[in-house]
């Protein structure tokens, strides 16, 4: 065990994944001399040689669609996209192909890749450096979407991620990248996909969060006796962990930093609603950013949800 | 000081003519026999192709793309594949799936709408047909990475048109290719319409050959109807792939000789005098000419040829017509690996 941040545990799993299985190749802007803008790979291409730490040309498009060539081939591509709001040129080749190839080939092809992006605000970055757009993503039969919520979680999705026989969007909140340390065990260590973990054990209000917003939410539960869900992996939804978890407390605050339109939470309020209405003593509650184009960082903590709001969503539900 | 010039012309590589006589260019090798087998898949491409535009108007089969016309382009490209290379079609690609020995039946199921048409069979590496224009690219760029980072013997060949060279798929794939020194085939079958946009309004180049110039490799023209002349181009562009030569992009110059699909009208847009210029330099007229000047060709043997192509797109139609519908569920077994907690809840509707 070792104490690390999220960006050296990520940089664990990758070069401890590199090392057990020749297949899995590193691909992206900046990925290889420069470890990446964030230094996720550092190391990796002193380590692996340039054939498995590619450099490549500056074409988003083209970098996720040759990393679908390779999985075809048979190799498991760990592709960095340099921020989420590049991920928009390559979202054809994601959407199109590495969701399809195994419905359309029936199982003779298939995309095991990863897509590594950083995801969210509040890093006082420039336009387009904190997005979270992960609704469009688990929109899309085919695609799993996982956030890593800790350096722990962000080690162990990794791995998973990496093993894993479908293409795998993974969300790195850039807030969490090197805000916290934990122990981290340096042997195999994995977090199994399409499993939510219940943070913390309550019976009053359930809150559901992931990414970045989680540590947030675990401030805001402080003084009430909330349970709260950290999903983890957002598609395919764990639908058990939320659903149980409602029926036993009876009230719901999901918390989001993508604007509510068609968010996450707008799925999870209509399953909760299908599914355990009639456990419910209080309307759903979402608490999202606004509605509008993610600002510049003057306005960035007016724009994310924060402890208070969520603070008081919480004693909504309560006193409903 | 004269002006320099930096960068060498364009080649166009034809053997034969219109009559089928070897020009400068002498023929690949080839057996009498390999000859024969060439042109014999020749005929049942446009056979098996024939035949599905009947069944469409028949309604027995979905939209589908003829690639009357292109049969010289797909097959002598295809043919010069070996065994481990691998293979990505556009959509209008019949003539490549059935110059590796796709099972026929499985194409017409798949154009009949049915997905387990594109279960390629093992060892056959050929990606199912791809719809969205010139994505492929990347894909074949990207399986060339892969065979050289694992040292195989291997090559890609990636089949797109004119209209596809204008999507920046083109360009990003092209791209990766020329800097990594890939070992694969770009080819185009610049069919000089996409749907009614005529080739002139795709691009500005004198040729789309021309266009590896800048990409830092070699680009070069072939008469696209000319069999031998696809088959030589892409048999020495794999060649040099595989010795670590790095990508070769291939126009071959043809022509879509039927609408886009059974869906479009050509007759809207395309004049008939072209249409009917083109004819004359029909890919199958060319290689039978030139079979019969070897004495290779006569009025029997193209019976023989053709009633064979006959006998096995009927068996092709009655085994793709006599497969079972199939099962509701099967639309939930290969979205992953395994069932989400959703779709083990949704797949109880059937």
């Amino acid at each position: 065990m070792a104490t690390m941040n999220a960006v050296q545990a990520l940089n664990l799993a990758l070069s401890e994944e590199m090392e057990r299985d020749k297949d899995v190749v590193v691909l992206g802007e900046d990925v290889g001399k420069n470890g990446g803008v964030f230094r996720v790979t550092e190391g990796l291409y002193d380590r692996f040689g340039p054939e498995r730490v590619m450099d490549m040309p500056l074409a988003e498009t083209g970098i996720v669609g040759a990393a679908i060539g390779m999985a075809f081939y048979g190799l498991k591509p760990v592709v960095e996209m340099q921020f989420m709001g590049f991920i928009y040129a390559a979202v054809e080749h994601l959407f199109s192909h590495a969701a399809r190839i195994r419905t359309r080939s029936r199982g003779r092809f298939t995309a095991s890749l990863v897509v590594r992006t950083p995801y969210g605000a509040g890093v006082k970055a420039l336009e387009h450096h904190s997005e979270s757009a992960e609704a469009l993503f688990c929109h899309m039969p085919g695609l799993k979407v996982v956030v890593p919520s800790s350096p722990l979680t962000a080690k162990g999705l990794l791995l998973s991620a990496i093993r894993d026989p479908d293409p795998v969007l993974f969300l790195e909140p850039t807030r969490l990248y090197r805000m916290l340390k934990e122990e981290v065990p340096e042997i195999d260590y994995t977090v199994p996909l399409g499993k939510a973990r219940i943070v913390r054990e309550g019976t009053d209000v359930t809150l559901i969060a992931w990414g970045s917003m989680l540590q947030r939410a675990m401030k805001a539960v402080e003084g009430f006796n909330t349970e709260v869900i950290d999903l983890l992996t957002l598609s395919p939804l764990d639908e058990e962990t939320v659903l149980q978890s409602v029926k036993k407390t009876g009230r719901v605050v999901i918390v989001h930093e993508a604007p509510s339109m068609c968010g996450l939470g707008a799925e999870l309020s209509a399953l909760i609603a299908e599914f355990a209405m009639l456990h419910l003593k209080a309307p759903i509650l979402r608490v999202t950013s606004y509605d509008v184009v993610l600002p510049l960082p003057k306005l960035e903590a007016y724009y994310l949800p924060s402890i208070e709001k969520i603070r008081k969503a919480i004693e909504t539900v309560l006193q409903y | 000081m004269p002006e320099q010039i930096v960068e060498p012309l364009i080649k166009r590589l034809a053997v034969l003519d219109e009559k089928g006589n070897e020009t400068v260019t002498p023929a690949p090798s080839l057996t009498d026999e390999e000859l024969k087998r060439m042109y014999e898949l020749l005929v049942l491409a446009r056979t098996f192709d024939q035949r599905a535009l009947t069944l469409q108007r028949e309604g027995r089969l979905g939209t589908y793309p003829s690639i009357l016309g292109q049969e010289a382009s797909q097959l002598g490209s295809a043919l010069a594949s070996e065994k481990g290379d691998w293979l990505f079609p556009s959509y209008r690609e019949s003539g490549v799936y059935i110059a590796l020995g796709f099972p026929l039946h499985m194409l017409l199921q798949y154009w009949a709408g049915d997905e387990r048409g594109m279960r390629v069979p093992e060892g056959m590496n050929v990606l199912p047909v791809c719809i969205p224009v010139g994505t492929q690219i990347p894909h074949a760029v990207g399986a060339a990475m892969a065979a050289k980072y694992r040292k195989d013997r291997a090559a890609a060949i990636v089949y797109f048109g004119d209209g596809g060279s204008s999507r920046g798929d083109f360009h990003e794939g092209m791209n990766m290719a020329g800097v990594f020194k890939l070992p694969v085939v770009f080819l185009c079958q610049n069919n000089q319409w996409a749907i009614s946009v005529p080739r002139d309004r795709q691009t500005a180049s004198k040729t789309i050959a021309q266009k590896a110039v800048a990409y830092g490799f070699e680009g070069i023209q072939v008469d696209g109807n000319d069999f031998l002349a696809v088959y030589k181009a892409t048999r020495d562009a794999m060649a040099k792939a595989k010795e670590g030569g790095g990508p070769t992009l291939i126009e071959c110059v043809t022509y879509r000789m039927s609408d886009h699909t059974t869906a479009d009208d050509a007759s809207r847009y395309r004049p008939k005098e072209e249409t009917e210029k083109w004819k004359a330099r029909d890919p199958l007229l060319r290689m039978r000419l030139y079979l019969e000047k070897k004495g290779l060709w006569t009025e029997a043997y193209q019976k023989d040829a053709e009633a064979h192509a006959t006998a096995m797109v009927d068996e092709a139609q009655k085994n793709a017509e006599s497969v079972a519908a199939p099962d509701p569920k099967d639309m939930f077994t290969y979205t992953y690996a395994g069932l989400t907690q959703r779709q083990a809840r949704e797949i109880k509707d059937f």
